[in-house]
């Protein structure tokens, strides 16, 4: 097999989380196909780091901000350079983006928001969860190369010890994009994102009043936390969609994901029964959110919330 | 100003989904137009009331997704097309080159879809689209200004918004929050019946249908995941104790602080 090619993505200088652990993974499949993966990265300060994570050579196009058209073309470009037999693209916003339209343009297939990836019998297999969860479907792609965009915290992260990666700089040969960026709106500042957190701490119908998210963000900003909202809160307009986690928000696996006041519905569950960690806090018993929690506790959100601040602030302190 | 909207006919999200011989068991199942669907829909529809035009609202699927294109025409869509065939035979890439070919012989300024179908959320077949079109994309929408040959667009990106401006033709995908979608009203159900529905074959598009149900991607199997128990519960009449255990949990299992 002629390699792995993982197509990275910076966020002020550094691999964002979702495309290291991509490398992680690109390097434990090329590893087992007895082949090498090359990283592509979009500016040469980070060709060093995705060596670390395994990358034998890099390939660096220094393009802008990222647009759709631009992009394509220099991937394709590295593409048809490299010859890869996988190639694989961290599933943030831009790479989801990105992947399907180069996929299109080589006319192959892509599994999207994958969880697991196997090379076997000389082709890629790919595991996505449909249904948000509730079922599990395992894909084998046949075209080459073999497209897949990674699940947001689904491969651990594995440094290897090799060496420093070769440098190859890509020169795009044409470059041309009808997709003007004119502005970038930071909603909330300082706020992580649901989608590639480690911890999310969520509250549902149970805080009563958008007032009383505050009682959330507390708790998310002790513990280093991103906010996370049912559906209910946000159809009431408590707190922005981007904050929604479920079948019509974002399908999140935090390390640890606290709820509290949310009383679990079907949509919700599906949303987020994949985190590695659940502690819920609910008032009633009988809450299907307890059936997915790992440490369910029934009681006042408003009292435990303030007190597990303490808590943390204070173990933080140490 | 002429728009076409991409639909898909998916499962009810409250359904209980079940898996037989290595498929999704249709029975019984309540099949809905793709929740994001419906804002695509609604944005074009909106577009029509405010500049003229049709909205000719679109579908490749089996004989029941044609109350998914009733629907919409009940809504307001003004033209409907049915392009039959059993579409989960067929990956994202065989359903666009099938999308693609049925709207090359539409009039349309705009394509809109949803950002991804509920369900199997695979979100490919937009850009996928676009590729095959050759026209500009603009993902996960959630505010859109159209007008003079341009569009202004919001697109969500994680923990941001960016606002990008592209010519028309393009084609946008739908987020939630880029409006709130109508019901059909009764009048609206009516007139919908009087519209007829163009329906078509794959191969009435002069499209291969051995490359539309190439095995791109081949499932090859389904599982449901293993139910969930859960864990320890406890009682939180005493909050400092619970936050107490809570803080141990996350110390000793978790292992985040």
């Amino acid at each position: 097999m002629p390699g792995v090619l993982v197509v990275t993505e910076a966020k002020d200088g550094k691999l964002k989380k979702v495309s290291r652990e991509a490398l992680s993974i690109g390097s434990e499949l090329a590893a087992s196909a007895v082949s090498d993966m090359g990283g592509m990265v979009t500016d040469a300060a980070s060709a060093e780091e995705a060596g670390r994570y395994g990358a034998k050579k890099v390939y660096v196009a220094a393009l802008g901000p990222y647009d759709t058209e631009t992009y394509t073309a220099a991937v394709v470009q590295v593409i048809r350079e490299m010859q890869p037999a996988v190639v694989l693209f961290a599933g943030s916003s831009n790479g989801r983006d990105l992947a399907p339209r180069v996929a299109a343009r080589l006319g192959v297939g892509v599994a999207s928001d994958v969880d697991r990836l196997d090379w076997l019998d000389g082709k890629l297999r790919a595991r996505r969860p449909v249904y948000s969860g509730r079922v599990f479907v395992t894909v084998e792609i046949t075209g080459t190369p073999a497209i897949a965009t990674t699940r947001p915290n689904a491969f651990p992260l594995q440094e290897t010890s090799g060496g420093a990666p070769e440098v190859v700089n890509v020169t795009l040969e044409s470059s041309e994009s009808r997709v003007k960026l004119v502005d970038t709106k930071v909603p909330d500042a300082g706020e992580l994102s649901i989608a590639e957190a480690d911890i999310i701490v969520s509250g549902g119908r149970g805080l009563k009043e958008a007032a009383n998210f505050s009682y959330i963000r507390d708790l998310a900003h002790a513990i280093g936390g991103a906010v996370g909202a049912s559906r209910a809160t946000v159809d009431a307009g408590w707190i922005d969609h981007q904050h929604q986690v479920g079948q019509t928000g974002r399908v999140v696996s935090p390390n640890l994901y606290i709820a509290a006041g949310i009383s679990g519905a079907i949509q919700h569950l599906a949303g987020m029964s994949s985190s590695k960690h659940i502690v819920a806090i609910n008032k009633d018993p009988e809450a299907p959110i307890f059936r997915v929690a790992d440490l369910g506790v029934v009681g006042d959100l408003f009292q435990i919330l303030p007190a597990l601040t303490e808590e943390v602030k204070k173990a933080k302190a140490h | 100003m002429n728009s076409v909207v991409c639909i898909s006919h998916v499962p009810d999200t409250e359904s209980r989904i079940k898996v037989s011989g290595g498929k999704i068991d249709e029975t019984g199942l309540k099949f809905i137009v793709s929740p994001y669907d419906e804002f695509a829909l609604e944005e074009a529809i909106r577009l029509k009331e405010k500049s003229g035009g049709d909205v000719t609202v679109m579908t490749f699927g089996p004989e029941r997704a044609q109350q998914g294109l009733r629907e919409a025409l009940a809504r307001g869509a003004t033209k409907a097309v049915h392009v039959k065939g059993d579409s989960s035979d067929a990956d994202s890439l065989g359903i666009a080159k099938v999308l693609a070919a049925a709207i090359r012989s539409v009039p349309h300024d705009v394509v809109f879809l949803g950002k991804q179908g509920v369900g199997t959320d695979n979100g490919l077949v937009g850009p996928m689209l676009a590729e095959l079109l050759g026209y500009p994309q603009v993902n996960v929408v959630t505010h859109l200004e159209i007008g003079d040959g341009k569009l202004t667009a919001h697109r969500e990106i994680e923990g941001a918004e960016e606002v990008l401006q592209t010519a028309t033709p393009a084609v946008v995908t739908a987020q939630k929050g880029l409006n709130e979608p109508r019901y059909a009203s009764l009048k609206g159900i009516m007139a919908a019946k009087k519209i007829a529905i163009d329906v078509k074959s794959v191969t009435d598009l002069g499209l291969d249908e051995s490359d539309i149900y190439k095995q791109r991607v081949v499932v090859v199997a389904l599982e449901m995941p293993p139910e969930k128990s859960g864990g320890r519960k406890i009682d939180g009449a005493d909050p400092a104790a619970a936050a107490r255990e809570i803080l141990k949990y996350i110390k000793d299992e978790v292992k985040a602080l």
